[in-house]
């Protein structure tokens, strides 16, 4: 049985119907998308960057689609409460892959800032959207990208216009949300102007017990000398497969901070590529893992030095438990004339089972001649000698180890600029390791 | 308070400790000495249930109770302690969350709640001025990044904090100045009581000038074969083990 199947049946189907719930601009990009699917097909495990994640697995099982974009009855500020409270962000929910409009935030956000679907975008500002839509995600190589940019209907839009600073974080909660099992395809565009500053967290969660099955598109444009900090915390179940592919373009003198949490999921593949495409740049990559159970993380990164004088880091810590699956593969590609390019690297792992397995990759490629680069990654166990420390100080083993882990991603969360998520995320790591997640509380799933 | 009887162990099937007799009274502070490598920090590690040493023979029983069926943290709580010989840093634990974990894990063992945040720090910064440690140490990963002795004063700290009725100090005094010897042992003297007793492991004379011992026992080859008063440490002192060894045959 081949996986592709079901999707190309789908979309010869339901073509009109699908461009008949979506907007010009999606429509006009299905057909290559579509004539690409149908030659690459989804990545087997021989494919170089896929083969940490089954991703073919993941799509065999009949997921419905809510293609005619039938209501689902929620109201997501009655349904639902963040982990994340009282940031004093401006919150947005998205349902499924749907910008939820009915009610927005009081808050009004600074003149010609714009956080909206699709569908409003096409109205208001069609020309944003044809200009930005689709131009970082490669859908004739990337089958992941072709199966979104096929089946995506709808999305969310955020603008900040040249020179303006959103002063207060925009926060984002996606929920997904269903009676049966479900297949969303979400599409996030970001584009921030020429000295724009924004800072956005995306709370990922499931709040039903079916299987979910979520592709997401996120292309991020970072305008000359704009700032970005962009956190994404999952916080999903273990019928939660995510795969999820974010493409950043960052112009000259930009700064990008960005964070990756995943706290609790099922299936998650997350890819990351970086683009810096003018001098001066900087990206921040932080990541952050915990995983138990049959849990599966990986993290594929690209982080690609086009240009001189650019400054990468980029460190990412799994702590691994139970029968749980990470992987860590981050490329460093420093081109031709991307002289004085500073990169630093780092994995870190901490197998804390016997049965848990990690696999990490760091890759470096430079092809210029006067830059400075380091990449390095390690993979341990708790250490003994630190355990009986605290066990002889009389701390109980569990409550030791405990500590240990937390302590093992803690300079990661310390390394959130924003205080007030780095409080939270101390406070919710602590609580995940303790196996008291909130989110859980009511959900028999993950016990 | 402390009695040892034809206690056996071993590490990766090496037999260490071959036979050890020791009884340690309420009060008492002794002194064990003895070559590299005769098995002393083995004893301690005994003691204090390091999970690398097999016991093969024999019993350790503390106020009454078997302590090798307990848990490392279960004889913490029934009140031993062991300063090591060499602390472990653990990056990313504050000296503030470690000591807390610590303390109200012992409070819960008998059957206390736990302190609240208010009186733990202060009780932090009184224990503190014991072993004159600073401020910003409390507040640092665990031993990270400390001297050798801050990391020695560290463990008097924890003594302090903790309030063993059995406190076991391996080589404390190693690696330090006079200065630091002084306050560390000099802290040690404040927490002594009638009912705290102590072993002492030391190479050096200096140590037991401050802390006065009531016994000196030399540990050889797994055993312990000389037993006597505070002169017999000076006599190490002048004469080495040689005489000793030759007495006992070895």
């Amino acid at each position: 049985m081949n996986a592709e199947k079901q999707y190309i049946d789908l979309f010869a189907e339901c073509r009109t119907m699908i461009d008949g719930h979506s907007v010009l601009a999606l429509n006009a990009r299905r057909d290559e998308a579509f004539h690409a699917f149908q030659e690459i097909g989804f990545p087997s495990k021989k494919v170089e960057r896929y083969k940490y994640t089954d991703v073919s697995a993941l799509f065999l099982p009949d997921y419905g689609l809510n293609i005619n974009r039938l209501d689902i009855p929620v109201n997501p500020y009655d349904a639902f409460r963040c982990d994340v409270p009282n940031l004093s962000t401006s919150l947005y929910f998205v349902v499924n892959d749907r910008f939820y409009d009915k009610v927005l935030p009081k808050v009004s956000l600074p003149q010609g800032v714009v956080v909206t679907s699709f569908q409003k975008a096409a109205e208001v500002y069609p020309h944003l959207l044809e200009k930005y839509y689709g131009q970082l995600a490669d859908a004739k190589t990337d089958a992941i990208n072709a199966l979104n940019t096929m089946l995506a209907q709808d999305g969310l839009f955020i603008y900040v216009p040249k020179g303006v600073v959103v002063e207060r974080p925009l926060q984002i909660v996606n929920i997904l949300r269903a009676d049966v099992d479900l297949m969303v395809n979400r599409r996030v565009l970001i584009v921030l102007e020429e000295s724009a500053q924004m800072k956005c967290l995306f709370c990922d969660h499931s709040i039903d017990d079916v299987n979910f099955m979520a592709t997401q598109v996120c292309e991020v444009f970072v305008g000359e000398n704009a700032h970005l900090e962009l956190y994404e915390l999952e916080e999903t179940h273990v019928k939660t497969h995510r795969v999820a592919n974010m493409y950043v373009r960052q112009s000259a003198y930009s700064t990008t901070t960005m964070d990756s949490i995943t706290l609790h999921n099922g299936y998650t593949r997350n890819q990351t590529d970086v683009m810096l495409d003018g001098e001066g740049c900087e990206t921040n990559m932080y990541g952050c893992v915990i995983a138990d159970k049959q849990q599966h993380v990986e993290n594929n990164t690209l982080i690609d030095h086009r240009v001189s004088h650019c400054i990468s880091n980029e460190c990412y810590k799994y702590v691994l438990d139970g029968s749980s699956i990470g992987a860590f593969a981050g490329r460093v590609l420093v081109r031709e004339g991307a002289q004085k390019t500073v990169s630093q690297e780092t994995n870190a792992n901490l197998c804390a089972t016997r049965s848990a397995r990690m696999y990490t990759q760091p890759m470096l490629e430079i092809y210029a001649d006067d830059v400075k680069c380091s990449h390095g990654s390690t993979v341990g166990q708790i250490n003994d000698a630190a355990l009986f420390y605290m066990r002889q100080r009389g701390i109980p083993e569990e409550e030791a180890r405990l500590l240990l882990k937390f302590a093992f991603v803690s300079d990661v969360i310390a390394s959130i600029p924003m205080d007030a998520l780095r409080d939270r995320l101390h406070y919710l790591v602590e609580k995940r390791f303790r196996g008291e997640l909130s989110k859980c509380e009511g959900c028999k799933l993950c016990k | 308070m402390l009695e040892i009887e034809n206690l056996h162990a071993s590490i990766n099937g090496k037999e260490i400790l071959k036979g050890v007799n020791l009884v340690i009274r309420e009060g008492e502070v002794h002194a064990l000495m003895g070559q590299n490598g005769a098995g002393k920090s083995t004893l301690s590690n005994v003691i204090v249930g390091h999970p690398a040493y097999e016991v093969t023979q024999g019993s350790i029983r503390f106020n009454g109770k078997d302590l090798l069926a307990l848990k490392p943290e279960e004889r913490a709580h029934e009140g031993i302690f062991l300063s090591f010989q060499q602390p472990v840093e653990i990056p990313g634990v504050s000296m503030v969350n470690f000591m807390r974990a610590a303390l109200n894990a012992k409070r819960k063992y008998q059957g206390l709640e736990p302190l609240a945040a208010g009186e733990f720090l202060k009780m932090m910064r009184e224990k503190r001025k014991i072993v004159e440690l600073d401020n910003k140490l409390a507040n640092r990963s665990v031993n990270e990044g400390f001297s050798g002795g801050e990391k020695k004063r560290n463990e008097i700290f924890q003594m302090a904090m903790l309030e063993p009725t059995l406190s076991i100090l391996d080589e404390t005094d190693s690696g330090l100045d006079v200065d630091a010897l002084r306050i560390v042992a000099e802290g040690f003297n404040k927490l002594r009581t009638p009912q705290t007793s102590a072993m002492v492991i030391t190479h050096y004379q200096r140590l037991l000038d401050y802390l006065k011992p009531d016994v000196i026992h030399v540990l050889l080859n797994g055993k312990i074969v000389k037993t006597g008063g505070p002169e017999l440490a000076m006599e190490i002192e002048k004469k080495g083990f040689d005489w000793i060894k030759e007495e006992a045959g070895l």
